[in-house]
Order: structure tokens, then sequence, then C-alpha cells
């Protein structure tokens, strides 16, 4: 236990300061520390003051992308959308479990921000739509229909929505298998074989153009809303967030995590998080997060534990920067 | 009424807690110590003003987020004395991690964990890594588009970890407490030990030149060689 204890504390031949003291004034130093620091920050603020860009709303979405829109809020009532298929925290899936060896730390912590996408995203919101008999009896009509007749009217739906956001991608000729009118802000799908699904979408998109899925998403039993968990999440499953995402320079492979709107600093100090996720295996690995945790957890253990990791520990006697720090003592030492 | 002056308690008593905390308090950190008007001679290079640097930066920090938390989350957006306000905290949390990072390389190749130290690197080195969170707090109760993406993206790390259960990066509400009090409490709290500790054990000496050369001295516990120094500067 002793032998333990030695290695860990290693060879300490540090002894206590003998020799002489100048005068030094704590309390002076400290205050023009601050005085120097609020200098700098005001005259930081002064010529770069700070990024404010404004937030997208859900309104801003539907009618900027509206195509976007329409093929979400159906990947949201079909199922196959990422926070549909995400797992926990959201739900019982688990398109975006990670696990290593046999940690599943997502797993063992459960579904504690439940979210039904089909129900919360669409078909409650809908329903909130007063007035409207044809639209209520769709949803209706949706509910009650097996899950396969669903699927069915899902995927002919999607189908053509997919051809035209491929073809609008590539740049090539867009399909004239859906109509989209800017003016009036509509996204006309042909199909005859989607049952109510064509009437829901119609009605979501407009409801989203109003702004009432802003505030449809955010009510609960509380008046008041600090959660923004499912607008983020349905409008993370969209094309908005990332297109603003990629012109700001701050996608994943951007180094996106460090960096911030503008030509700002941002959180520089996250370098090291954000390089794990350029190289290989992190890179690609479906369990790239939990691995980059893992890993900056140990580094961080490590940082902690300098003083007692040998051969680290002793890197400082070893590579003599100390000399250039203490170099006015050594001078004076060897004066003396 | 009269009330008897401390002088006249008398002495046999049993001491009070009260009595012995002020004992131990000033056992381990008497007056000198605390606040010295003395500093060995070697501190003397430009290194040293990076601890007293993230210290007068978390107090601009602190300063500045009070006014905002005072005005309230939406102020900074809607006047330009509260953008200016939002500018001076955030440029004073880049210098508080720039200057953070300098003080911990310099104390790295100080070695500064030497002479009974350990503890005074350790709640050094934890205050940085408490100091992550408390910055990406700040960054995701922005309700900007910045906070919109950075607590989309980043929420994927912190669910892989199971920490989302509890600590989700979407919830303004829940971020914006950890942000204005858990976490700022946190980082005030080990600071204060960490410069505690500072002022117990002194500024670490520099390397001895000539024990590089000569056979390698008897192993000093962390007992022994803390007890006499004192110091100033972190």
């Amino acid at each position: 236990m002793s032998g333990l204890r030695g290695f860990l504390r290693g060879s300490d031949d540090t002894q206590p300061w003998k020799g002489r003291y100048a005068p030094y004034d704590l309390v002076k130093e400290a205050c023009i520390a601050v005085g120097v620091i609020v200098l700098l920050a005001t005259v930081l603020t002064v010529l770069f003051s700070s990024p404010d860009e404004s937030p997208s709303t859900i309104g801003q979405w539907s009618r900027q992308l509206p195509v976007n829109f329409t093929k979400t809020a159906l990947s949201e009532l079909d199922g196959t959308s990422e926070t549909a298929e995400y797992g926990p925290p959201y739900n019982h899936n688990s398109g975006s479990v990670q696990h290593f060896l046999f940690l599943h730390p997502q797993r063992w912590l459960g579904v504690s921000h439940p979210i039904n996408t089909a129900e919360d995203y669409v078909i409650g919101p809908l329903k909130t739509i007063p007035n409207d008999p044809t639209l209520q009896s769709a949803i209706a009509e949706y509910q009650a229909a097996p899950e396969k007749t669903q699927k069915a009217w899902d995927e002919a739906y999607a189908t053509p929505l997919e051809e035209y956001a491929k073809a609008e991608e590539a740049g090539k000729p867009l399909p004239k298998t859906v109509a989209v009118n800017a003016t009036a802000g509509t996204v006309s799908v042909q199909t005859s074989a989607a049952g109510p699904v064509p009437l829901m979408m119609a009605s979501e998109l407009s409801l989203a153009e109003s702004g009432g899925l802003d505030g449809s998403l955010l009510t609960s039993s509380q008046f008041f809303q600090t959660d923004y968990t499912e607008p983020l999440l349905f409008m993370a499953d969209g094309g908005l967030l990332e297109k603003r995402a990629e012109e700001q320079h701050l996608l994943g492979t951007q180094w996106g995590m460090m960096n911030e709107t503008g030509s700002y600093p941002g959180q520089v100090w996250l370098w090291l998080y954000t390089f794990w996720y350029q190289v290989e295996p992190f890179k690609s690995s479906p369990s790239g997060d939990l691995l980059v945790m893992l890993v900056m957890g140990l580094l961080s253990l490590a940082f902690i534990c300098i003083p007692f990791i040998p051969g680290v520990r002793d890197l400082p006697r070893r590579i003599p920067i100390y000399k250039l720090i203490w170099k006015e003592h050594y001078r004076a030492q060897k004066s003396v | 009424m009269s009330v008897t002056p401390p002088s006249e308690v008398s002495p046999a008593a049993k001491p009070s807690w009260t009595g012995r905390v002020r004992e131990a308090a000033v056992e381990a950190l008497p007056p000198e110590k605390l606040l010295p008007d003395g500093q060995p001679t070697y501190v003397a290079s430009w290194i040293y003003i990076f601890g007293v640097a993230s210290i007068a930066s978390l107090v601009v920090i602190i300063g500045s987020g009070t006014i905002l938390a005072l005005k309230g989350p939406a102020w900074w957006h809607e006047t330009g004395v509260g953008h200016f306000f939002n500018s001076i905290h955030m440029w004073s949390v880049e210098l508080f991690f720039f200057a953070m990072v300098v003080h911990l390389w310099g104390k790295f190749w100080m070695a500064a964990w030497r002479g009974g130290r350990k503890r005074v690197w350790i709640t050094g080195a934890v205050t940085f890594l408490v100091a992550v969170p408390c910055a990406l707090t700040g960054y995701v109760s922005q309700q900007n588009f910045d906070a919109q993406w950075i607590s989309t993206q980043a929420k994927d790390a912190m669910n892989s970890v199971g920490v989302g259960a509890f600590f989700n990066l979407t919830n303004f509400g829940q971020m914006y407490s950890y942000h204005v009090f858990l976490l700022p409490l946190a980082v005030v709290g080990l600071v204060a030990a960490h410069v505690l500790l500072v002022r117990r054990h002194g500024v670490v000496p520099p390397f001895d030149l000539q024990e590089r050369a000569g056979p390698a001295p008897p192993t000093k516990t962390d007992a022994d060689a803390s007890s006499a120094s004192v110091g100033a500067r972190s």
C-alpha cells in the first residue's frame, strides 16, 4: 500500500522557499487586473460587438421551404423522421441510440422527454383547427385506418416529394407531380392513392405558414413555457436550420461545434472535442458522439490527475521551459 | 443590561464549535498568508499575470452577467445597452478562457503541483472543466439562431452518455438556470478553493538547477513540503 502511495506521489524534493521576499500589494494588483480586463472587454465590444442572428421559426421555414416542410411533416406522421426513430430520451426506438462494448448509457437513463411525432407534430395541432369538419373527418379516417393502409397512403404522398427534393438538390428539371405555388404558399402532390393525407398535409402547411404551429408545439398544461424541445427537434428534422448553419460555417464538417455565427471566435476551448469529429473512426461511427465523449472523459481525468501520472508529471523537469519562466531567478542565483 | 466582553469568557470553558472553526481557519490561513504584502523574489515573470487575469475576467463575467440577469434574458436583443453588456459578457468569457489556458500551461511547465500542491492543480483543472459546460449553457440560452443550432447539434453528445435525461440542451428554462446559478456557483466555489489553497501553500518555488546533476534526493511527502511556504500570486 505504501508502495502504491509512493508511486502516486513520486519523488518530490521541493523545499519551502527560504530566500528573500519582495514587497507586493495583492489588493492593488487585483484591482488593476479587473480594470485592465474591463478595458480590454470594452475595447473588443466597441470594435467587434457580439453576434445576434435572429432565430428561425416554423412559420419562416414553411414559407421559405414549403416542400421541405411538407416532406418533414410527413416523416413525422409516418414515423421515419430522425426524431421519430431517435430512441431515448425521446422514445423507445433505436435510430440514434449509441453504445460502446457493454456501455449503453443512453438506454440506461431511459425516455425522459417522451415525444410521439405523429401525435405531437401533426395530428394534435391539426385537431386544434376549428370549424373545419372536412379536416376533422380526414384525421378520423387516418386514425381509424389499419397501420398498413396508413403506410400505403404515406408512401404514395412521400414518393413524389422525395423525387422533387432530389431533383431540386441535383439541379435537374423538377417533376410535374408536385406543384408549388409560392404566392399562395401551397404544395400540391398529384396522387390518388394517399387517402386523407393530402388534405392533412395541406392543412399542416397552412397552419405552419400562419404561425399557428409555432404556438401549438409549445402549449402544454402550463401557461408559461420555457421548454423548446418539441419545436427545436421538429425544425432540426427539416432543412432550414441546416441551410442557415452551412452558410454560417457551423456544420460538423466545418468544425461547427466550436464556431459561432459571423466571424467571432466562438467556443474555441472546444477544439479538442471538435477535432475528434473530423477523424476516423469517430467521424463515421454510428456511436461517434459516445466515443468522443468517452475519449474526452478519459483525457479530462488524465488532465486532473497529471500530478499522479509518471512520465507526464516529469515532463516539466525534462523539458526545461522552466528556465525561461524563472530566468531572472536563475540569473540572480548565478550572480550571487 | 451588561454584556460580558469576549475577553472575560472563562478560559477553562469548553471550546465552542465556532471557536474551533475560527482556530482551525486561522491556523490554516493566518492573516499574513491570506493577504500577504510580500512575495518570493522568484515570482518575477509575465506568466504569473494570467492567474490573476483569469480571476479578473471571472469578476467581469459575473458583473456583466448579473446586469443581463437583472434585466431578463430577452433584454439584450431589444436594446443597444443590453447588446453592449452582452458583448462585454461574451468578450470577458473569451478573455477568461484565454487567460486560464495560458495559466494552466504555465503551471504545467512549472510542475506547480510540487511541494504538496497537488490539490492546487486539481482544483484549477476541475475549474477549467466545469467552466466549459458553464459557457455552453450560456451559448444555448442566447435565444437566437446560434442557440437553436448549438442546442440541436450538441444534444446528441449529451444523449449518447445519458446526460440528456436530466441536462436537456433544448430546454431553455433548464439551461438558463444552470447558466446563471448552478454552474457559476460551482466555478466560483472552485476558484475560491483554488485561491485559498494557493494562499496556504504559496507559489511553487523554481526547480533547483543543481539537483539535476546530482543523485536523486530523498522523497518528501506532501505534508512535509507544504508546511512553511508563504506565497502570494497564483
